[in-house]
């Protein structure tokens, strides 16, 4: 009896002296791109466990974030050359998520300090790093504002503010709309409990996304067997033209 | 009903790529052409990217121009022979047009290599059908027309006769290789039939018997278009089965009601309908190269670029 009391209070003592922890639920840890996938919502829930009272001063904030695969990317500018535009200046920037959303439960710059936000990299400016741009180009930052410009765009990054409900300091909700376009790979997920825009504790957890069936089988299909991915296409292509040349003659000839 | 493309990444709505289907094999119908010169840029227009409606479009006129072939074989419509040779100049030029699509894309600039044929030739077809079928409703309006002669030019003064008997020609083989080339490079590239440039350079540059040309021109356009396919497939991955499948299904059905609406108009007035929609794609397309775009900036990635 003696030792596991023991052991218990070594390992309270061995973990981060962290009043507040999160126990989390999402929706679901999978979202399958299937044929009619028009996008998903992922409702990522939870509690803050503590061993003690509510702590006095500022309340409890939440931050979530859901961040798909990071990727270099590629930028490319425009400029006018002969009277048209065309493709001129190009900057690879070091790592962008192909998704990123953030959901808060107040204003950004209220749940969270500027140097958190440079130290945990949650604001969408500071998701992307454009090191490793290594082209010479001037003016990187400005390839990396349209890359969130873009992409803002195309409703891939987003930023929602007031969207999570926080009840009692203990219980908290949102949900995350992804859109259709997305790539596939293993998505992160993860909240951030602040107080007074200070990180108090933080969760990680992974949502796989990834293209099942058909889509799937077709993919890989046409990156591993390329030649038979060819054919197929155009036994496919003969079929329906040979096809569809009988079957009305067939009609007309009635 | 949204659907998910699986190579272009894109989520589409079914119905939209139906109907483009239908739509551009209604016209395909009507006019007698392969119908890839506006199905591609419509496929630009709607959101898949350039690489993908290339590869793609090549794979829908397979289908197409089988099915054309088809009914031109029972009319004996085709000189194989002829058709042949057009071949063997024209699988040359898809590869070259091949390695001078990867080539730009990793450049950068295929997209503005696309387009930018695009307008080139959807300019010089648009505007000399339409001047010609102005000319031809003026013609028939003032009655008789001028039966013209076979002149013999510089095609038939070359070495490598050969003798094309559905055809009732005796030419060299190198013009019909050229011009096999010439539209190798451009269906690799635009992802078009070409057959819009090869039925007039038959014509009036070999001296073709009209009533041969159309079916020897799609006799050849299937087998570099599946040739184009198949290399797009090997190495640029971009051919989209799903995408490729649904507009076959709408192509199909819209050609035959385009050939019955294409009956009962003037042939005339039908090549003016024609060349309108040519000047109109080609215009949009040049507008978006003159025009300042909105964004200047466009994202690739990395990984391919």
């Amino acid at each position: 009896m003696m030792w596991r009391i023991g052991l218990f209070l070594f390992v309270l003592a061995a973990l981060p002296a962290r009043a507040e922890e999160v126990v989390l639920g999402l929706s679901r840890d999978k979202v399958a791109i299937t044929a009619n996938f028009d996008g998903s919502d992922i409702l990522v829930f939870g509690a803050v466990k503590r061993e003690e009272p509510i702590p006095e001063g500022p309340p409890l904030e939440v931050v979530v974030t859901i961040s798909g695969p990071s990727q270099p990317v590629l930028v490319r500018r425009k400029e006018r050359r002969f009277g048209i535009w065309i493709n001129t200046d190009s900057v690879i920037l070091g790592a962008a998520p192909s998704f990123y959303a953030v959901a808060t439960s107040g204003p950004f710059g209220e749940v969270l300090t500027n140097v958190e936000d440079l130290r945990q990299r949650v604001s969408v400016e500071r998701a992307i790093r454009s090191v490793g741009a290594a082209t010479g180009t001037e003016g990187v930052q400005d390839f990396a504002d349209a890359v969130i410009r873009i992409r803002r765009n195309e409703g891939l990054y987003r930023i929602e503010e007031n969207a999570v409900a926080v009840d009692e300091q203990t219980l908290f909700r949102t949900a995350i709309d992804m859109p259709a376009n997305l790539t596939e790979g293993m998505y992160a997920a993860r909240i951030l409990l602040t107080r007074g825009g200070r990180v108090v504790s933080q969760y990680e957890t992974a949502i796989d996304v990834r293209k099942v069936g058909l889509e799937r089988w077709l993919f890989n299909l046409s990156r591993e067997q390329p030649l038979l991915y060819g054919l197929m296409s155009l036994a496919i292509a003969i079929i329906a033209g040979w096809g569809a040349s009988a079957a009305f003659r067939v009609l007309r000839e009635r | 009903m949204q659907i998910y493309l699986p190579i272009a990444e894109v989520s589409v709505n079914a119905f939209l790529l139906l109907g483009l289907g239908g739509m551009v094999g209604m016209l395909s119908g009507m006019f007698g052409v392969g119908g890839g010169f506006l199905m591609t840029p419509l496929l630009f227009f709607i959101g898949i990217p350039p690489p993908v409606a290339v590869a793609t479009g090549a794979n829908q006129i397979v289908a197409s121009s089988i099915s054309a072939v088809l009914a031109h074989l029972r009319r004996k419509t085709v000189d194989l022979r002829m058709g042949t040779v057009l071949l063997a100049g024209g699988l040359i030029g898809a590869a070259l047009g091949v390695l001078i699509f990867n080539y730009l894309k990793s450049l950068g600039q295929v997209d503005l290599l696309v387009r930018l044929c695009y307008v080139v030739f959807l300019g010089i077809i648009g505007s000399m059908m339409f001047a010609e079928s102005l000319r031809a409703l003026r013609r028939a309006r003032h009655g008789g027309g001028v039966p013209r002669r076979k002149k013999h030019t510089w095609v038939h003064k070359m070495p490598l006769k050969m003798r094309f008997r559905t055809a009732g020609m005796y030419i060299s083989v190198i013009p019909p290789v050229m011009i096999g080339l010439a539209v190798g490079v451009l269906t690799a590239v635009m992802g078009v039939g070409g057959g819009f440039i090869m039925v007039p350079a038959m014509i009036y540059i070999l001296g073709m018997p009209t009533k041969v040309v159309v079916g020897t021109s799609l006799f050849q356009i299937i087998f570099v278009t599946a040739f184009t396919t198949l290399l797009h497939a090997t190495t640029n991955y971009t051919v989209d089965i799903a995408l490729a499948v649904l507009l076959l299904i709408g192509g199909v059905i819209g050609a035959q009601f385009g050939t019955t609406i294409g009956l009962r108009l003037k042939a005339e007035q039908l090549r003016i309908l024609l060349a309108v929609l040519v000047l109109a794609v080609c215009g949009k397309l040049a507008l978006d190269l003159l025009l300042q775009p909105a964004e200047l900036y466009s994202i690739a990635s990395a990984g391919n670029g």
